[in-house]
């Protein structure tokens, strides 16, 4: 007897339910708050031209997403290079400290940060105890505060799907480049960085998606002078109680954030950017 | 069609990694428009010295000059040395118009230059079909003509080929030599060639180096090499021989110049008796192996058409040969 469904399927119904109920269920949800709280219809979202504060929220996020994935790609690149072409052993140790960094808790960077960078930080104590500067320097609590504490974040993120696109590159292509009589620049922009694009747009979709739902770091280093979207959104659902804005907040994410995807599959295959089988 | 090919001199080439020596004190002269072939085992130190040649390999001692001028401390993308790699190395991400012009673009020549040049280049290597081609999309043999094309583009005055042919069958890869040697003839540029195919060697090249330790084992035409092996290694890696010790010398011996009769048939000083211990059928040649009483069994090609009916295993044989057919090696054992 045939089933009309492959009997694979029940192996993975469960995790189907799970997935359905647990995630798909409170995403349908918030999706429903935002165009029926308070008031059914489009009025949530219709703050988003109305509402200065929501513009000015919205333009800062975007703003901080788009520095901060530029230069968390551009360290990531050095960085991802500079690992490919270290000897093993060094590759090996540089591998273990960049995962380590992924274990460190966000809260404890960021407040390591303001220790280093804050009035009465390291650095500035340092540099008015040297008498190289009188005023402290405004690092923190500021969109640069934001900044550094963001990239410092991301890097690592950036720096993994760029180094298996590089990993995979045949040496002797390089070569092949030099010996054609191209100086390293020009080998740099016409072989390697168009070999390494795939990684290069996976890190930044990775750091930018990730980037727009930042909460702690612009909370803390940001202090309250940098108000992003994620902050916002927990400012209306904790103090404020306006669900529907929150919601309509969380949607616009969730779609940014598809946007985004279907965009970049109009120009390359998803999988191989996120280091599926090349076919 | 391009420029007259460099000359090169190698002095005394040394690389060390530690105190292994990879290419241990080579001294080579390569002719202008000469197709010089580098022969030997994996390991014998060919594809360094190649590297070295072209400047991906630095240089532990010794001197390197084109055309007379020292090129030591050149780096690999100012020799303007043309590169064929193993597995051809082409860019994945340009078509093969692209590929082939990119020597000239990166030069940053005018674009109708350019053109023409890159037009030209596919005719030489008969793609011009496939000039909107990606590399993947095409066959080995195209991808090693369009790499070809890419190296010869800039009329380099020296084409280094790194095993071109390595990743192509066998038969394509006998048509592939015929068309290199063509083109060789067509360019006039100096081919620095890099197998460990001994037919390949033969088959195209003005002058094979026999490698072997990071040495140079022997220098000379494919036929000089053949003929008089000055070692027992030149004389086993380039063709088979049989080894003889006489008056305290070791002499190589061609198989096919063994003249082979059956017992009591054979005249001549050079004479051994024996009897046939296998006979294999090649089609153009008889392969006997001859156990002779005292010595190595003796191999032995007969042309199939000359002989008639193959002897049978166990026949007595008498083994003859002229005098200039066993050649005096330098090694005294074996």
């Amino acid at each position: 007897m045939r089933l009309p469904i492959q009997s694979g399927w029940l192996l993975v119904l469960p995790f189907l339910l799970l997935v359905g109920g647990l995630f798909l269920g409170p995403i349908l949800n918030i999706l429903w708050l935002s165009v029926t709280d308070p008031t059914p219809g489009l009025g949530n979202y219709a703050q988003l031209v109305t509402s200065d504060t929501l513009g000015r929220i919205l333009w800062t996020t975007i703003r901080v997403c788009v520095i901060c994935t530029v230069f968390s790609v551009l360290f990531g690149y050095s960085i991802a290079y500079a690992m490919v072409h270290a000897a093993g052993p060094t590759q090996s140790r540089m591998l273990s400290l960049l995962l380590v960094s992924f274990w460190i808790s966000v809260l404890v960077r960021t407040f390591s940060w303001l220790m280093l960078l804050g009035r009465n930080g390291v650095v500035n104590s340092g540099l008015e105890a040297l008498g190289i500067i009188s005023q402290p320097i405004p690092f923190m609590r500021n969109e640069l505060g934001v900044l550094i504490g963001m990239i410092h974040y991301m890097v690592p993120y950036a720096v993994l799907p760029i180094l298996a696109s590089m990993q995979s590159i045949d040496g002797r292509v390089v070569q092949a480049s030099r010996s054609l009589g191209a100086t390293g620049a020009q080998t740099l922009w016409r072989v390697y960085l168009p070999l390494t694009r795939a990684g290069v747009v996976a890190a930044s979709l990775l750091v930018f998606i990730i980037n727009l739902g930042f909460y702690v770091i612009p909370a803390v280093l940001g202090g309250g002078k940098v108000l992003m979207v994620a902050e916002y959104i927990s400012v209306q659902v904790l103090v404020t109680l306006q669900w529907g804005t929150a919601a309509m907040l969380a949607a616009l994410l969730l779609f940014g954030v598809l946007t985004l995807l279907f965009i970049m599959s109009r120009f390359m295959k998803l999988s191989t950017v996120f280091g599926g089988a090349r076919t | 069609m391009t420029g007259p090919g460099g000359s090169l001199h190698l002095r005394s080439l040394c690389k060390r990694y530690g105190s292994y020596p990879a290419v241990d004190s080579v001294d080579l002269q390569i002719e202008r428009g000469e197709f010089l072939t580098l022969l030997g085992p994996s390991g014998s130190g060919k594809t360094t010295l190649l590297m070295m040649i072209a400047g991906f390999q630095d240089i532990t001692s010794g001197d390197i000059l084109l055309d007379g001028t020292s090129i030591a401390n050149t780096p690999a993308e100012k020799r303007n040395f043309g590169m064929v790699f193993q597995g051809y190395a082409l860019f994945p991400h340009m078509t093969v118009k692209d590929n082939i012009a990119y020597p000239l673009s990166v030069r940053k020549r005018p674009k109708a230059e350019i053109a023409a040049r890159v037009a030209e280049m596919l005719d030489l290597v008969r793609l011009t079909p496939f000039a909107k081609r990606f590399p993947k999309e095409l066959s080995g043999g195209q991808q090693q003509r369009v790499a070809l094309a890419r190296a010869l583009c800039f009329a380099p005055p020296v084409l280094l080929l790194d095993e071109p042919l390595g990743a192509l069958d066998k038969k394509l890869r006998i048509e592939v030599q015929a068309q290199l040697k063509d083109i060789h003839q067509r360019v006039g540029t100096t081919f620095v060639y890099v197998t460990h195919d001994q037919e390949e060697a033969l088959s195209m090249s003005d002058r094979i180096v026999i490698m072997q330790n990071g040495r140079i084992e022997q220098v000379g035409t494919p036929s000089d090499l053949y003929q008089q092996p000055k070692t027992a290694f030149a004389a086993s890696f380039l063709g088979k021989s049989n080894f003889l010790r006489r008056d305290g010398a070791v002499f190589a011996l061609r198989p096919e110049k063994i003249d082979l009769a059956p017992a009591g048939a054979g005249q001549g000083a050079n004479k051994v008796s024996g009897a046939v211990q296998s006979v294999t059928y090649f089609g153009a040649v008889l392969k006997y192996q001859v156990a002779v009483p005292g010595m190595d069994p003796i191999e032995v090609d007969v042309d199939a058409w000359r002989g008639g009916a193959a002897l049978p295993e166990g026949a007595r044989v008498d083994l003859t040969w002229s005098e200039t057919a066993a050649v005096r090696l330098t090694d005294q054992t074996l």
